[in-house]
């Protein structure tokens, strides 16, 4: 039953995210972004990590996503690009595609040299990953340091887009 | 004979989901005619009272009505998304109330071998569900407005969205402080942590503990369902009829009716967090869905009255007042119920 | 039975396809997309390799990540807009003058 979910997610995540890298129109790019992330908080849900799943939801499908397509209606960016036209020309994507080929089928295959590795069913074990408690208590204690200069750092780069993006008049 | 997984307690859960289902609809049904009643009783007039005794059948008239128009499409529009944003909408008012529980265990007098919840599920981070399921209604409405191909729609679209997203962040933060107090992410938890009598007459609602996060959730909640006063984006005067403007037949059914179940949403997301849920005086406890339904009726009722009541809030206005004052009330009801909860223990 | 490597290997394949989406593109806001999918790889191996570990140390890991990426993602399309404004073009060839 995990294995069919995990297969079923797992397909939907690479097509979406195939559609995303190979479709024309920005919209529908950020649309099957969307799909793929849905896909993804459904693998996490699988890992036990129902905070993590629910926390993609609510800041990548629910903000980030929104973020993107407001620029894109703003720029009214359907303009479709062709084939590279660069110095190196169409020939470019071929080799592109290839050597991307070689890099994927390299990780997988030094990943299944790892050896079978299946994760632990024990309650106590699943109960103690799956618990927002156990979540916010490391958080605010082990990484609190880590916790304030992040909040720091969305501060600051909410004023900075706010300012780079401001008209010049 | 059936296989071994069906057993009756996954027909009578199945059963139940059905039920669930249908009840939200003709819930949107039922607030069709409430909304309609209350208006003209309000404007002392009596209202639908020619379909069915006192207009009851008002709703289904027009549900057929809208069956049978032509459903237009501009010509210039990205048809998929034009057609998928009506669904998206509705699909997320329809998800958002998976996992309001509206009652105890029932055994069903004893006919299941184990005890049956009365909800759809509960998981352990069923207030951040609801949350997330409500930040991606705003999808249905920003493609709506901007797969129209009109100006009308995309103004009312951006605004619409502009602001649901602003008045999710009190949303959020009065949700929190609520989170707070209960100790726990599970609204079953939640309602149940209000059970008991303070003085044997004053139930331990949270609403008596939360005030502020009361007002401030339902001033969030109407704002996040575009309704009157924050329906600016929707206002017939100013934007012809906003981002469902180029919508008609099933597409415009379909908008309405997740507004109407994102109304019914936020009241019961209220009623868990805030009045106790399914837990009241006189009747038994496995009778408590019933006091449910009463808290959450009253809660829309405040709603459709509130909506022929007060006037319409201007967009800036209604955005000044979402980030100036809304959201530093919020997170000063987060800091103060913190603060609280720690030194009360 | 789902094991560690099947995660490994799935979020190897999406970190590939991000690579090529930043590679190939020609369109800044595709690009951007395609960070997006890397990030999210990369928070996938977090994610179950704190499972297989039995700790929540992946999750809080993938928690920054997420914060961090949200944080990228504003001051990235910021920028975008404000070079729109410039060039009236969204392809990154147009951006070329501080090449040598």
């Amino acid at each position: 039953m995990d294995l069919i979910s995990f297969y079923i997610f797992g397909a939907i995540a690479v097509l979406a995210s195939l559609g995303v890298v190979g479709q024309r129109n920005p919209m529908h790019s950020v649309m099957l972004l969307i799909v793929s992330f849905g896909a993804l908080a459904g693998l996490y849900i699988l890992l036990d990590a129902p905070f993590t799943a629910v926390t993609q939801i609510i800041i990548y499908a629910g903000a980030i996503m929104v973020l993107f397509l407001f620029v894109v209606m703003l720029l009214n960016a359907h303009t479709e690009d062709d084939l590279p036209k660069t110095a190196l020309g169409p020939r470019a994507l071929r080799i592109g595609i290839v050597l991307s080929l070689a890099l994927g089928l390299e990780v997988a295959f030094a990943l299944s040299r790892l050896g079978l590795t299946t994760f632990s069913n024990d309650p106590g074990t699943v109960s103690a990953i799956s618990s927002v408690a156990k979540i916010g208590t490391q958080l605010f204690t082990t990484h609190a340091f880590a916790f304030e200069v992040t909040s720091i750092l969305i501060l600051v780069s909410m004023v900075g887009a706010v300012v780079i993006a401001r008209k010049e008049s | 004979m059936l296989p071994a997984f069906i057993s009756p307690n996954v027909v009578a859960h199945a059963v139940l989901i059905f039920i669930i289902f249908n009840c939200l609809v003709l819930s949107a049904a039922f607030m069709v005619w409430m909304e309609r009643k209350v208006c003209a009783y309000i404007q002392d007039r009596p209202g639908p009272n020619r379909v069915g005794p006192e207009g009851l059948l008002q709703p289904f008239a027009d549900v057929i009505k809208l069956l049978f128009k032509e459903d237009l499409r501009p010509a210039a529009a990205d048809t998929f998304i034009f057609l998928i944003a009506p669904v998206i909408s509705a699909a997320t008012a329809f998800a958002a109330f998976s996992v309001v529980p509206f009652g105890t265990e029932t055994t069903l007098f004893g006919l299941l071998s184990e005890p049956l919840r009365l909800e759809v599920t509960d998981v352990n981070v069923a207030v951040l569900v609801i949350f997330a399921i409500t930040s991606m209604g705003i999808y249905g409405i920003v493609l709506a407005g901007w797969s129209s191909n009109s100006k009308y729609s995309l103004l009312g679209g951006l605004r619409s969205s502009a602001q649901m997203i602003s008045y999710e962040l009190s949303y959020g933060l009065s949700l929190a402080a609520v989170v707070m107090l209960a100790g726990s992410l599970s609204l079953r938890e939640i309602v149940t942590n209000q059970s008991g009598y303070w003085f044997h007459v004053i139930p331990k609602w949270y609403i008596f503990l939360q005030p502020i996060g009361f007002l401030i959730y339902m001033t969030a909640g109407v704002a996040e369902t575009n309704r009157a006063p924050f329906d600016f984006p929707e206002a017939e005067q100013e934007l012809v009829a906003g981002y469902h403007t180029e919508y008609s037949s099933m597409s415009f059914a379909l908008f309405f009716l997740a507004e109407y179940i994102n109304m019914v949403t936020v009241s019961a997301v209220a009623t868990s967090l805030f009045l106790g849920g399914w837990l009241g005086p006189v009747l038994p406890e496995w009778l408590g869905w019933l006091w449910f339904l009463l808290k959450v009726f009253l809660i829309l009722f405040f709603y459709v009255w509130m909506r022929w009541t007060l006037p319409r809030y201007r967009y800036d206005q209604l955005m000044e007042f979402g980030w100036k004052w809304l959201l530093p009330v919020a997170v000063l009801n987060l800091v103060v119920t913190a603060a609280l909860v720690i030194w009360l223990g | 039975m789902v094991s560690l490597n099947h995660f490994l290997i799935l979020s190897g394949v999406l970190f590939s396809i991000g690579t090529v989406g930043v590679f190939l593109r020609r369109n800044v806001i595709t690009i951007l997309l395609s960070i997006e999918i890397m990030l999210n790889a990369v928070n996938l191996t977090f994610v179950a390799a704190g499972r297989y570990i039995g700790t929540v140390d992946g999750q809080i890991i993938t928690f920054f990540v997420m914060t961090v990426a949200a944080a990228e993602a504003a001051v990235g399309l910021a920028l975008v807009i404000s070079l729109f404004r410039h060039r009236e073009t969204l392809s990154p060839e147009a951006f070329t003058s501080l090449k040598w």
